[in-house]
């Protein structure tokens, strides 16, 4: 009898079924291995180097590493915590190795933790609780549905309303009733909130529908017909435009950037070796779980939207500019925000100005929530990209020139282009000292729906190249892959392409050998020869990626932001944290409450924190860029020491000592109000000059490298990640479950768009906007992630860290490719690796 | 037999018994949201992908989004709200929940497996959770946090 | 729209023999995607016959040659029952295939096969299994043959006024059973390339989904099969395999990935059972 046993063991054989050894899925690994194998002090990196010199040596000696505050999970009445008094489980062996570790105990001469505080609001999420845009209540309010062109690019002859709905039961919105500019206000304002006369993809708004019954609202939006004259899409941004199909200057560009460093075609002449490479990344949708969704009404004139969002501030500047207001005359609420990713950056500026704009007319509250094809369709994708690589080396694999050119997909219109075509070239070279490099860059007008911020923002896209890349130069070097970049690092007093000065006292030759040897790369390649000899169908490899991601606004970005936050003491001694920073899932309310609280040395519980309200708090700047912990963060500091100013007390006191004093104030001046401030203040000597794009791009940078072994069946050419590691170094760790939840979420997205995400486009528009047909990995599709921080402080992050969402997206896309690449010596150069693209690359590597 | 436009439709609600008047074209999860106010059921996808308004149907996890209203008659329709906050201490821990939109219905999901810890004979943790899509955990801190509560009855070491 | 909801089969079979007849709906878990969206004017004006209530449709039943599969049996009840992880092993992996627990717990075999994608994770192994569908209507009952149930894209056997009540899979001795679904990802798929493979005293047969408007039986395949002719690479099926489907490119997947993957599943998984197979 045969039977082909899936990857799981059958009910029927029970016990019996032999998984291998290492299958991740086995339940005595899979289903319970510990994910993280903690993590690990600079200065004891810097202690167990000479052992990490040896990859291959079987049991290396891992430093004992500080605790995992998740112990302290047993105390469920209560979600604050000092981690002082936590102690080790019972269950936390005392020490262990970087592959078969659980909790860990304390280093006894680690200092004394911070104030550790368990996800504030995470028993209100766990038992659905917490209420987003759509599940508040609201008796009166309108359903409002969006009406859009279907065509790419054309210009709008008629709009057509049908007879199947009675049109005096709806209120219907067009561009003419929009009382200021037709404009989003945004770093241009090309995108028109309703368009006018003329639509430049697919989706373009035209028409908005409200109507008490949502089913009604459907019906309408299908009634309606809108007439266009058909102009030709460009619809290929690696392909010049066509004059026919130029609606941008004379060639459709919407940003060109450059970054020179040296005389790059000079040193490519002299190289020893040049490497050419081209490389491309596709869109990515971010699939938030929650969709986009806005509630606006009147109140007392002041024009208010509540919804899901990750920049208040964004939306009350595009509210004031179309709706023609004051500040004084907009207010924006975030609700509870189902994840962002970038997705709910500036998308939720159309939406609420479309939510207000139907409120204005109706007179009543309007609820615009989109359904998931529509939200797939009709907001923003990661940029596709394609990057060119000519790279010298000296004969010793020393890199002496990289001339690097990206091209992005802009889509539609403007939005946040320049600035992910910013990122996206800044971090092009990588994490690696070279003399000479000249960096290209530029973002491309099609008839798409608009590409826009999405973790990462940029960097992914040219980081999968680099890292790409210098595996394939690694193989015609003839050079050991992890040997080539160990040469290459940049290492501190060494400069970046833009001239930035490198001395953070990181060793970043340490995070890519504790990845190699957390991974057993070595062990792994040897134990690879013989599988893939012996394997009928089966294949396995391994790669790893090296790369870095900068912290906060790019360039002079946090210095034009002006970020203010303020915290407010209360008459009963909590102090209230103001910010517009949002909570999204990445845990800005914890982290926030932890610095407060750690900072004034009260109790996390006295410190209040709740959704932003731009009628009470000040602009902190956008929720973005990993800038909130490691900059805002900061402010809370700061806000903290103010407040203590504001009281008379120097910044030595803490405690009861701050509590009393601000119930003291407060009897002594009753019915006032009691703040203490911070604006942002440039760190010194930082400087960036934005026309040569030369300085400082980033106050500081997270280093990683990420290693990944796949397997690979070539009966289906499907490949998988059957183990990840994730070592980075990103200042200090405030809130470790947090920390590893971003890194884990962040290589989770990574490996979707690596293996399995791809948008596939018509006309310029999303085909496969569902669930079913958008592939995002599931928990089956994932082996467990295993993730080890080491931390360096940055001594002007908040409590000196450093910035982390975006970092974990970069690393996977290369890391899965180069893998692949080892596996089956496929020319792995574009991702998403579909099993019908790898059986594509096949056939032109054995052909 | 009801041959009209509106269904009554009696059924038990979190243990208790409900009595609702539902059009046959009402899905479920838009009868326990917009009907009854019990918006712990997310809808992520509407066609049975995200598991985000998973509920349990005489005891077994469902989603909500692709049961007519009409149909649980005379059965047990459990929800996200009956579930009480000390059953998810492991959860908090392990970092289970960040955006939350999802965690509703992987609570669920999780729930139910943690009750029935004979599934793992058969099953992964991982098979068994593959119908609750997250964007933000990776899953990880999920499948920790059932393990972990699974940990009591079931020698999670030496599971095979 | 409107639901009747019958008390007995004899009831739906009444309700059935109406014109129009109104449209079965038991685990709803296809008729629902989507629904507010889907729910057209057509779908508005339509009468849908809810058997859900009808318990004594839900059962799995083993007699001496023959398990039989209630109408209302869920993809969960037979992952569930030790009578089908003893006979028919394919049931369960097949059954585990689909979506979720959470679909798996609602969604029934007969829906699945009344449902006719051509990308049914169900249908293959019961097809493999030689199952036959059971349908009833006001004036009696008959049993077709899975294998011949389908004869297009949507086109079956079924008549609007018969009810399927049971699959029935004849209890045999497999020497051979082999299930392959090639979704884009481990879980929760719509399947790219689907093949179910049985080998008994009955002979072969190969079957296959998403590769040809409906799924059927690779019956060039099971010649060779049955013949014993050489096959030394997925080359050599290709013929066979060439004149038994007709895969398409769509949103999910292109032909010659279905094409190729089909023959090299054949091969890989028979290399090692069959001499022939080399």
């Amino acid at each position: 009898m045969r039977r082909i046993e899936r990857d799981y063991p059958i009910a029927s054989v029970g016990g019996d079924i032999g998984l291998p050894a290492d299958d991740p899925e086995c339940p005595a690994r899979g289903n319970t291995e510990r994910t993280e194998f903690g993590r690990v002090a600079m200065g004891a990196v810097l202690d167990m180097l000479e052992e990490a010199k040896d990859l291959d040596s079987p049991t290396p000696r891992w430093v004992q590493s500080i605790g995992n505050q998740r112990g302290v999970g047993s105390q469920p009445t209560s979600t604050l915590m000092h981690c002082p008094d936590e102690r080790p489980s019972a269950r936390s062996p005392s020490s262990c190795k970087p592959d078969a570790s659980r909790r860990q105990s304390k280093r006894a001469d680690q200092p004394a933790p911070e104030v550790c505080v368990q996800r504030l609001e995470g028993i209100s999420k766990l038992t659905g609780r917490e209420r987003y845009v759509d599940d508040l209540p609201f008796d009166d309010a309108l359903w409002g549905m969006t009406v859009r062109t279907r065509v790419p690019r054309g210009r709008i002859r008629q709009i057509k309303f049908g007879s199947a709905v009675d049109w005096a039961e709806f209120v219907v919105v067009d561009h003419r009733d929009i009382p200021g500019p037709n404009e989003v206000f945004l770093i241009e304002r090309d995108q028109p909130v309703l368009a006018a006369d003329y639509t430049r993809h697919m989706h373009e708004p035209v028409v908005l529908i409200a109507h008490p019954d949502r089913e009604m609202c459907r019906r309408a939006v299908a009634d309606v017909q809108i007439i266009v004259d058909e102009e030709p899409p460009a619809l290929d941004y690696r392909l010049p435009a066509g004059p026919e199909q130029i609606q941008r200057n004379n060639d459709n560009l919407f940003k060109v950037l450059k970054i020179e460093k040296g005389n790059t075609e000079r040193a490519l002449e002299q190289a020893a070796h040049v490497v050419e490479g081209l490389y491309e990344t596709g869109a990515q949708e971010h699939v938030y779980i929650e969709n986009q969704g806005m509630i606006a009404w009147v109140e007392d004139g002041v024009v208010v939207t509540k919804g899901s969002m990750q920049c208040p501030y964004y939306v009350v500047n595009a509210l004031k500019h179309a709706l023609n207001r004051d500040e004084s005359q907009v207010r924006v609420i975030q609700t509870p925000t189902g994840g962002g990713f970038g997705g709910k950056e500036d998308y939720p500026s159309n939406l609420a100005l479309h939510a207000a704009l139907l409120a204005l007319k109706a007179n009543r509250p309007v609820k615009i929530i989109y359904d998931r094809p529509e939200d797939m369709a009709a907001t923003t994708k990661r940029h596709p990209a394609q990057t060119r690589h000519r790279t010298g080396f000296d004969s010793d694999g020393k890199l002496v020139a990289q001339h690097i050119d990206v091209t992005m997909d802009g889509g539609a219109y403007v939005t946040l282009s320049p600035v992910v075509l910013s990122r996206g070239i800044i971090h092009a070279a990588g994490p690696y000292a070279c003399d000479n490099v000249l960096i290209d860059g530029r973002a491309v007008l099609t008839n798409a729906v608009p590409f826009g911020a999405f973790r990462g923002f940029g960097a992914p896209q040219t980081l999968f190249a680099l890292e790409r890349h210098m595996d394939v130069c690694a193989a015609q070097l003839g050079i050991d892959p992890i040997e080539l970049r160990r040469i290459n690092l940049i290492r501190d007093g060494q400069t970046t392409a833009t001239g930035q000065v490198i001395n953070d006292g990181t060793d970043r030759t340490a995070v890519l050998d504790q990845a190699a040897q957390a991974i057993r790369f070595r062990e792994k390649q040897r134990a690879h020869e013989s599988f893939n000899a012996t394997e009928p169908y089966l294949r396995r490899g391994v790669g790893l990626a090296c790369f870095w991601h900068g912290a906060g606004f790019t360039g002079s970005g946090e210095v034009a932001l002006k970020s203010r936050l303020r915290v407010q003491g209360h008459a009963d001694g909590r102090v209230e944290i103001l910010s517009s920073s949002t909570e999204m899932g990445q845990g800005t309310w914890t982290v926030f409450t932890q610095i407060a609280a750690e900072h004034l040395g009260i109790a996390p519980a006295d410190i209040i924190i709740t959704t932003p309200d731009t009628s009470r708090v000040p602009n902190s700047g956008p929720t973005v860029a990993s800038r909130t912990a490691m900059v805002v963060g900061r402010l809370v500091e700061r806000a903290c020491d103010d407040l203590r100013q504001s009281l008379g007390l120097d910044n030595a006191t803490r405690g009861e000592a701050v509590t009393a004093a601000i119930r003291a104030w407060h009897n002594t001046n009753a019915d006032q109000s009691l703040f203490g401030e911070a604006q942002y203040e440039k760190p010194p000597g930082i400087n960036w000059d934005d026309d040569t794009y030369e300085g400082d791009a980033y106050g500081t940078y997270g280093w990683a490298t990420y290693a990944a072994e796949v397997e690979i069946d070539l009966r289906t050419y499907t490949a998988r990640v059957i183990d990840f590691v994730a070592v980075q170094e990103i200042g200090k760790v405030l809130n470790n479950t947090l920390a590893r939840g971003q890194i884990q979420g962040g290589v989770a997205q990574g490996i979707g768009w690596a293996l399995l995400e791809e948008c596939k486009w018509e006309l310029g528009g999303m085909k496969n906007c569902q669930l079913t047909n958008y592939i995002i990995p599931t928990s089956a599709d994932l082996p467990p992630i295993r993730v080890a921080f080491l931390e360096n402080a940055y001594a002007h992050g908040a409590q000196g860290a450093k910035g982390i969402g975006e970092l974990p997206m970069d690393g996977p896309g290369p890391a899965i490719a180069n893998a692949i690449a080892d596996a089956i010596g496929v020319h792995a150069n574009i991702i998403p690796l579909t099993p019908e693209r790898i059986m594509g690359m096949m056939d032109q590597t054995h052909a | 037999m009801p041959d009209s436009n509106n269904i009554n439709v009696e059924f038990t609600l979190n243990g208790n018994p409900i009595s609702i008047d539902v059009a046959p074209r009402d899905r479920l999860l838009d009868t326990l949201r917009y009907a009854l106010d019990l918006t712990g059921a997310k809808e992520g996808c509407g066609e049975g992908e995200c598991g985000a308004c998973t509920v349990y149907l005489d005891g077994v996890p469902a989603n909500s989004c692709l049961i007519p209203t009409y149909q649980v008659s005379g059965r047990a329709i459990d929800t996200i709200e009956s579930i009480p906050a000390d059953a998810l201490s492991d959860m908090l821990a392990s970092g289970a929940t960040q955006c939350g939109a999802c965690t509703p219905g992987v609570v669920m999901t999780a729930c139910w497996l943690k009750r029935h810890p004979e599934l793992l004979k058969t099953h992964t943790v991982r098979e068994l959770m593959a119908g609750n899509l997250c964007r933000c955990t990776g899953y990880d801190g999920i499948i920790d946090g059932i393990t972990d509560g699974c940990q009591s009855n079931y020698d999670r070491g030496n599971a095979s | 729209m409107k639901v009747l909801s019958p008390r007995s089969l004899d009831e739906a079979c009444a309700l059935l023999a109406r014109d129009p007849a109104p449209r079965p709906i038991a685990g709803a878990t296809d008729i629902l995607v989507h629904w507010p969206d889907n729910l057209n004017a057509k779908a508005e004006t339509e009468t849908y016959l809810d058997i859900s209530a009808l318990s004594d449709l839900r059962h799995i039943t083993r007699e001496d040659d023959v398990l039989t599969l209630g109408a209302l049996t869920t993809y969960w009840d037979v992952i569930q029952s030790q009578a089908c992880r003893d006979d028919f092993p394919m049931l369960l992996d097949a059954a585990r295939q689909v979506g979720s627990v959470q679909i798996q717990s609602r969604g029934t075999w007969a829906g699945n096969i009344v449902n006719a994608s051509p990308a049914a994770d169900g249908v293959p192994v019961l097809m493999a299994y030689d199952a036959t569908v059971v349908l009833r209507s006001k004036s009696g009952e008959m049993e077709v043959r899975l294998d011949e149930f389908y004869s297009g894209y949507k086109q079956m056997q079924r008549r609007p006024d018969q009810l399927i009540t049971a699959i029935r899979i004849p209890r045999r001795t497999y020497d051979t059973q082999i299930f392959e679904k090639v979704g884009p990802r481990r879980a929760q798929a719509i399947s790219k390339v689907g093949l179910a493979i049985t080998h008994s005293t009955e002979g072969w047969r190969v079957v296959a989904a998403a590769v040809a408007p409906m799924i059927l039986r690779c019956k060039s395949v099971e010649a060779l099969l049955e013949s014993g002719a050489p096959v030394r690479s997925p080359d050599d099926l290709a013929q066979a395999i060439d004149q038994d489907v007709a895969p398409i490119d769509d949103i999910r997947s292109t032909r010659e990935y279905r094409q190729r993957v089909l023959a090299r599943l054949i091969y890989h998984d028979l290399k090692g059972v069959l001499p022939a197979f080399s």
